[in-house]
């Protein structure tokens, strides 16, 4: 709301007008932080001048962790302890990961979601993602001088609610507040978009190290109208790793590797792979702890041959895409290309050939994804300038819904809505004097619950007995700007309610956070009253200067008792955030904010009768 | 404090209560209502404002989504006008009408298990035809003649079209997934 920007001067006690605020690219394979300085999008290295951190953790016997470059170098050496690429284990249980027989860990299957036994303990991919988040965290404050005040965290648009929420805990876990979750076609697309001020339904081909992605978007005016996304959260670099892998495996006659030459056959892999993109052939020469020798050229011809399903796998997600948009390739007027997999210049080829056009490369495929969020993170920060007035308009990339009698879905939310969104659908009991209904919430496109991802069970309780038929129970599916799912049943006879946050079944709890989010803040030997004063007190500040600019900008809607009420609240606040009782000022906080619920509600309303005013005079004009 | 919500969705986008609307008009207003009241221009700002911005872009997203499509928008205007098409008992068709569906069924059914791809394509293009024709009905019974029982009859019509369709889409989608 342009109105909510503007700060009286001296009104604002804000310590620094610009906001801190980033986007971070989670990836499978390298991990980049981004934020906006004086206006330009800049990706933030570390101090030897890098700009990408490998997703790479190690865990050691004495509990301590290495990050990046550090742990990248004992990969080979200590792979069980070394996690590589664990994104594609987030929300994700055993059963659910592919190539799990080349793979060093020591897995344990946890419900819902799959756990590591390493040197440091039993970890969950949940907390080695925030050991990579906690490293760009770092990276980012002692590059920005300051504390964050939120960031933008990047998933593929496949993902689902599962993969999401173990994404958003993550950020929880390493102490950064998640302004959003951004899907990563679209983070790439503001880049692209906003560079070259494009109008026209362009297709972000987004091929990443563990996930593949194709939105379709239009853009008209500053919005960004995802139309369709589709992909799999399971194909990427690391695919084309693994068929070298085992074309060396083949043509060395190695027979059974041990998990270290496995990790270092790997690596070799992937060196050639990436020498493929600039040359005809590339050389693998590799010493094994057997003894063995490994002296190989793998040519770009047998290299195409291998690889070939890997590429034909990301034409069928394209082609529902599109239909889903309702489009055919002829309409597309441009191509986006993402990811460090889209170097290969097969990948390269299959894409200009399927969209009859050279696709577009002039932004740095493994950096764009970063600079996108990085924009957007500025924007939801509050920093946003006359010329950043664009708008997302994203979708959910698979349907939601729940179990039904004999294993069946039902849909009630269809894929490629637009978010967030709510629905509810009413359902009733079918056994007399029934008094207790559970619920199987599930996300997939298939008719078989059993096909489909299980999100959540709950039950709703306390149902009046009835004949059957005659409760009704409805339950309401509210997906968020983020893409998570929130579930609540209601027996609308009688008023007995439940509902449930998406998590349980394939999240961590948020007893489990709180708990390791304390024993971190323990092992820094930060002080947790201290740190909690200093939140609160950010946290009030925060509210008082935007009620202060929206008194500024629309104090005229206040009765004159009711803005004294809000003064007043102001002035104590204020008075609390002087004092250092974290709980005092908390309750200012609520307080202040219960004060001005109907001044807000009353603010919307005429936001929105201003949008359809603008739009008439536009009218006019014509 | 639950924002209000009793403006039907054509007031809500500034639009006249009618089945034909301004395709680009609608677009419009949508991307100018989102642009007050989006998540995102809110995500600075204090719980209870969020919180009020989610239900209003919940609001309006489903909004536009009932306007833009056809059948939904048909749907709407019926149930303003207190006609309800009651999709769920009132499944009384014309004898001749169900003698049609059962044959574009078959021919469906047909093309989807000799896997022709071509064939299905060529049975959507016939149906969408065919839809087309059933919303000029709609337009001109809504809007013109105002007769909201033949309006209901039609949109009954095109439900089950529609729904034709939509397993043509999962056929072919399945065709695909097979290559």
């Amino acid at each position: 709301m342009a109105l909510l920007q503007i700060t009286e001067p001296g009104m604002s006690t804000a310590p620094h007008q610009h906001r801190l605020a980033v986007g971070i690219d989670l990836g499978t394979t390298n991990s980049l932080v981004a934020t906006v300085r004086n206006g330009i999008a800049v990706v933030l290295s570390d101090g030897k001048g890098r700009s990408l951190l490998p997703s790479i953790v190690r865990y050691k016997a004495d509990g301590s962790v290495d990050v990046g470059y550090a742990a990248q170098g004992a990969q080979s050496a200590d792979p069980r302890n070394t996690i590589v690429s664990v994104k594609r284990f987030m929300g994700r249980g055993l059963k659910d990961v592919s190539h799990i027989e080349s793979m060093p860990y020591d897995f344990l299957d946890a419900e819902g979601m799959v756990r590591l036994r390493t040197a440091a303990g039993v970890k969950s991919p949940v907390e080695v993602s925030a050991e990579i988040l906690k490293s760009l965290r770092a990276r980012a404050e002692a590059s920005l001088g300051g504390e964050l005040v939120g960031a933008v965290i990047t998933v593929p648009a496949y993902f689902d609610d599962a993969q999401r929420q173990a994404t958003k805990d993550a950020a929880t876990l390493a102490g950064l507040n998640v302004l959003r979750l951004l899907n990563e076609p679209t983070a790439a697309a503001i880049a692209y978009g906003l560079d070259n001020s494009s109008e026209g339904v362009y297709a972000v081909f987004d091929l990443g190290g563990g996930t593949f992605d194709i939105s379709i978007l239009k853009l008209s005016r500053g919005v960004f109208e995802v139309l369709a996304t589709n992909g799999d959260a399971s194909l990427g670099g690391d695919d084309f790793d693994q068929r070298v892998y085992c074309w060396i495996l083949d043509d060395a006659k190695i027979r059974f590797p041990s998990i270290e030459d496995t990790r270092h056959l790997l690596l070799k892999a992937r060196e050639a792979k990436e020498m493929l993109t600039s040359h005809d052939e590339a050389p693998i020469h590799a010493a094994l702890r057997t003894g063995e020798q490994v002296n190989l050229t793998l040519k770009i011809d047998t290299f195409a041959d291998i690889t070939k399903n890997l590429i034909t796998k990301t034409l069928a997600p394209t082609r529902k895409a599109l239909r889903d948009a309702g489009l055919t390739v002829d309409d597309i007027k441009g191509v986006v290309m993402v990811g460090g997999a889209t170097r290969m210049p097969q990948v390269q080829r299959a894409v200009a050939e399927y969209f009859k056009q050279e696709p577009l490369t002039n932004l740095d495929p493994e950096k764009v994804v970063a600079l996108g969020a990085a924009m957007q993170a500025n924007v939801l920060a509050g920093n946003r300038a006359g010329a950043d007035d664009w708008l997302l308009l994203d979708v959910i990339p698979l349907s939601l819904g729940l179990e039904t009698m004999g294993g069946l879905t039902e849909k009630v939310i269809p894929r490629n809505s637009t978010i967030p969104i709510a629905k509810a659908q009413e359902f009733t009991t079918f056994k007399d004097g029934q008094t207790a209904m559970s619920f199987h919430v599930v996300q997939g496109e298939r008719e078989l619950v059993s096909d489909c991802r299980s999100l959540a069970k709950f039950e709703l309780r306390g149902i009046p007995p009835m004949v059957a038929g005659a409760a009704r129970i409805r339950v309401t599916f509210q997906v968020d700007a983020d893409g998570l799912l929130s579930v609540s049943a209601r027996e609308m006879t009688s008023g007995v309610e439940a509902s449930i946050r998406v998590k349980p079944s394939y999240g961590l709890t948020d007893d489990e956070i709180a708990g390791m989010l304390k024993e971190s803040i323990d092992n820094v030997g930060d002080d947790v009253q201290a740190r909690n004063l200093r939140e609160q007190q950010v946290e009030a500040q925060r509210l008082i200067e935007a009620v202060e600019a929206a008194l500024a900008a629309d104090g005229g809607l206040l009765r004159v008792e009711e803005r004294t009420d809000i003064d007043e609240e102001i002035a104590s606040l204020k008075k609390r955030i002087a004092g250092t009782d974290h709980r005092a000022i908390k309750a200012g906080i609520d307080s202040l904010n219960a004060a001005t619920q109907d001044f807000a509600a009353r603010r919307m309303d005429q936001g929105v009768k201003r949008a359809l005013t603008g739009h008439k005079v536009i009218e006019l004009k014509l | 404090m639950v924002p209000d919500f009793s403006q039907d969705f054509f007031a809500l986008f500034g639009l006249k209560r009618a089945y034909r609307i301004d395709a680009a008009r609608l677009d419009q207003a949508y991307h100018e209502l989102q642009g007050q009241v989006h998540p995102d221009r809110h995500a600075h700002l204090p719980e209870t404002e969020k919180r009020l911005s989610m239900q209003w872009a919940t609001q309006v997203n489903e909004a536009y989504r009932t306007l833009k499509k056809p059948l939904l928008r048909a749907n709407y205007l019926l149930r303003l006008a207190g006609t309800d098409t009651d999709h769920e008992s009132n499944t009384a068709m014309p004898p001749e009408f169900l003698m049609e569906q059962m044959e574009w069924r078959e021919a469906v059914a047909e093309a989807r298990e000799a896997g022709d791809h071509h064939e299905l394509e060529k049975l959507m293009q016939r149906l969408e035809k065919h839809a087309g024709a059933i919303r000029d009905e709609i337009e001109v019974s809504l809007d013109t003649k105002k007769d909201y029982a033949t309006a209901a009859d039609a949109v009954r019509r095109l439900m089950f079209i529609e729904k034709l369709e939509h397993e043509i889409e999962d056929a072919l989608e399945a065709l695909e997934s097979q290559e």
